[in-house]
């Protein structure tokens, strides 16, 4: 089972013949996911020269004759709202979008263009999907992951890695992997993805990594409570942690959602909610994989 | 990117937005200058930093005295508030303890206040829209209003599909408690502001306060406008208003080197790749008993060059008393990491202990190239070893 990508998935590129679209679609082949083709505009009816699949013009040429359903895009950031808005269009089911600093009035534009659409966007400014040993979208290093039990998501690139070792090393694996990515106005945010780790016989129990900034933590922790924590609810243990808790307030901490602005946005306010909610709060960035442990032995 | 208020007034008048008649100075003569040419009973003096809270703020040398925005009754006295301020260092809430030094000054006409309001756009992320925030507490922090009055502050999210409408004017105009002529000079108002939002990709317009004068207009008596950075390549011309004084000379080097780099105030240096992970790592140093010396994102990109440059800014620090590198690799791999932290210590001749974790792609290779090195690198197992042994060494140090 697992969460949005599976051994079927079958996954296009865009962005396919540029550095960052050629190496890691090379590295998903080699991770054993099928890679069936990609776009690049002027490139159309030729082969790729390293991975030998076909280079449509446009995604809809590329979804026709491929039967792609997820599409990933590693376009620069001037023209990736542009990439996104295509495959939108295209009806592409899964769009992961890896690409860092889109302008934000870009993806106002594109977060319209989602509501309503057939597409899933997750990103951008993400590492993005993996499913172990089945299918891995975007730039995260496979193989530290091991097919198990811990759906993950996360707001951060690599300490999503970071949560990936301690589950592995714990013994645990992943089922399921999502970056959700560090901008403020992105595609499926935390509930989005709870809903379907909650609703995965595969997910036994999730591991949510936040950050400074912005309130969907606190939303997802209420979100949990509801759906996961009541009574007769599937009631999957939930390990958090929320990175930023030393970040100044009003300093812009890399991503550009980590801005700490209101109250209710600091790491020790979504901290506190987290954990009202029943997710166990991990106290250290390095305890991610030992909290599951506890929590899972009740 | 940030600006200053005399900037974004310029700006902002090109978009219509109705702002009062002003000139900036560097002199107090280019001040009194500027005062006679305004004329009218009163212009207010304005020292531009790049920080809020400056009427209430006091200047370092003078505490006991007045703040960075002051009433000049004649030329003379708009030269003498100038000469208090250009050159002086004024502490307000925002700047923090050290101040920033004032290098110009606003001169602007005077206005006959009837109320104070606030108002300002950004991109809410509860909606992923433009929305304008306005409320009837204007001179106030708005933090403090949304905590403690909620009910006062008004919202209009608006639909990238169908842009600025009459109604959102009128939703918060009404809820401002504006009627006739003051109604339709803020409907102007604000929909030249969303207008400028969108041309000049702003990130956050904040006008605190608002003005509605005793002839019923709507002005914007101060004006802080923030920039998009990721969105500046398609507005060159608004690059030269960057004001470089203004950055912290560590954080402006580290940009020329496109490095994510923000001074914090601790004593261990750190480079990581992520910025999730470089907050995680400050934050386990805390827990561990230390303090972070900076945050530094190195990206994933790091090579020799770019770990030289890290190393270097973050030397530069003479608080830093041991660097923590913390590397997870995946499109960074820890060999190329490695090999740039070992001609690194080389170049820069390190001194301060430097405990250096390596996980992911590549990493046994990173790992033997540290140990075959022969330098005094203290190699960790985890995120936490590395905290534990960073820490260590501060404290043998110290």
């Amino acid at each position: 089972m697992a969460v949005l990508v599976n051994e079927t998935t079958r996954v296009m590129t865009q962005g396919f013949t540029g550095a960052q679209g050629t190496f890691h679609a090379s590295q998903g082949i080699a991770y054993g996911s099928n890679y069936v083709g990609g776009v690049t505009p002027g490139k159309g009816g030729t082969l790729h020269p390293e991975l030998n699949l076909p280079v449509f013009d446009t995604v809809a040429e590329c979804r026709a004759a491929t039967d792609a359903d997820a599409s990933v895009i590693y376009v620069p950031a001037p023209f990736a709202a542009d990439a996104i808005l295509e495959a939108i269009d295209a009806e592409v089911p899964l769009v992961v979008c890896i690409t860092e600093g889109i302008p934000v009035l870009d993806m106002v534009r594109v977060k319209r263009a989602l509501a309503g659409s057939r597409s899933r966007l997750v990103g951008p400014n993400c590492p993005g999907v993996i499913t172990p040993d089945a299918c891995k979208i975007g730039i995260m290093p496979g193989h530290i992951h091991r097919r198990g039990s811990v759906g993950i998501v996360s707001r951060s690139g690599t300490l999503t890695y970071e949560a990936v070792a301690q589950t592995t090393a714990a013994g645990l694996g992943q089922s399921s992997c999502v970056g959700i990515g560090g901008d403020p106005v992105k595609g499926m945010d935390f509930i989005e993805v709870l809903e379907l780790f909650l609703a995965d016989p595969e997910t036994l129990s999730i591991v949510m990594i936040g950050e400074i900034g912005g309130q969907s933590e606190i939303q997802a922790a209420e979100y949990l409570k509801r759906e996961n924590f009541a009574p007769g609810k599937p009631g999957k243990p939930v390990v958090g942690f929320i990175a930023g808790a030393t970040a100044p307030p009003g300093r812009r901490m890399g991503h550009a959602g980590a801005v700490i602005s209101g109250g209710r946005d600091t790491a020790a306010a979504k901290m506190e909610a987290m954990a009202a909610c029943g997710i166990h709060v991990a106290d250290s960035p390095a305890a991610l994989g030992s909290t599951m442990v506890r929590a899972l032995r009740g | 990117m940030n600006i200053h208020e005399y900037q974004a007034k310029e700006l902002l008048r090109r978009y219509g937005v109705a702002v009062l008649d002003g000139h900036v100075a560097r002199t107090p003569e280019e001040a009194e200058a500027a005062a006679a040419g305004l004329g009218g009973p009163v212009t207010v003096v304005k020292a531009q930093i790049h920080a809020g809270g400056r009427g209430a703020g006091r200047f370092a040398d003078d505490p006991g005295g007045k703040g960075g925005v002051r009433l000049a009754k004649s030329p003379a006295e708009a030269k003498a508030a100038a000469a208090a301020m250009l050159g002086h260092t004024l502490v307000t809430k925002q700047t923090g303890p050290s101040g920033k030094v004032v290098n110009q000054v606003y001169v602007e006409a005077g206005c006959d206040i009837g109320r104070e309001l606030y108002l300002s756009l950004l991109i809410d992320r509860d909606t992923s829209r433009l929305t304008v925030i306005a409320s009837t507490e204007g001179g106030m922090e708005i933090e403090e209003v949304a905590a403690n009055h909620p009910e006062r502050i008004l919202r209009a999210a608006i639909d990238p599909a169908s842009g600025i409408s009459g109604f959102h004017c009128r939703k918060l105009g009404f809820g401002l408690g504006l009627k006739g002529a003051q109604l339709r000079s803020f409907e102007a108002f604000v929909t030249a502001m969303v207008r400028a939002f969108h041309e000049m990709d702003c990130a956050v317009i904040e006008v605190n306060p608002l003005v509605v004068t005793k002839a019923g207009e709507v002005v914007a008596l101060d004006a802080k406008v923030s920039f998009d950075d990721n969105a500046l390549y398609r507005h060159k011309e608004l690059e030269a208003l960057r004001d470089d004084t203004e950055m912290d000379p560590k954080e402006l080097d580290a940009a020329r080197h496109d490095l994510n780099y923000v001074a914090l105030d601790g004593e261990i240096g750190c480079m990581v790749n992520g910025a999730g992970l470089a907050m995680a790592t400050m934050d386990i140093i805390k827990l561990y008993g230390s303090s972070p010396a900076n945050f530094l994102d190195v990206g994933g990109t790091a090579n020799a060059a770019r770990v030289t440059e890290a190393f270097r800014i973050i030397t530069s620090d003479a608080n830093v008393k041991a660097i923590l590198v913390n590397i997870f690799g995946g499109i960074a791999k820890c060999d190329m990491i490695a090999e740039g932290i070992v001609a690194a210590t080389k170049t820069l001749h390190l001194t301060v202990p430097l405990v250096v974790r390596l996980e992911g792609t590549n990493v046994e290779l990173g790992k033997k190239i540290l140990a075959e090195s022969g330098l005094a690198i203290i190699p960790a197992e985890n995120l936490a070893d590395a905290a534990q042994k960073a820490v260590a060494a501060v404290k043998r140090a110290a």
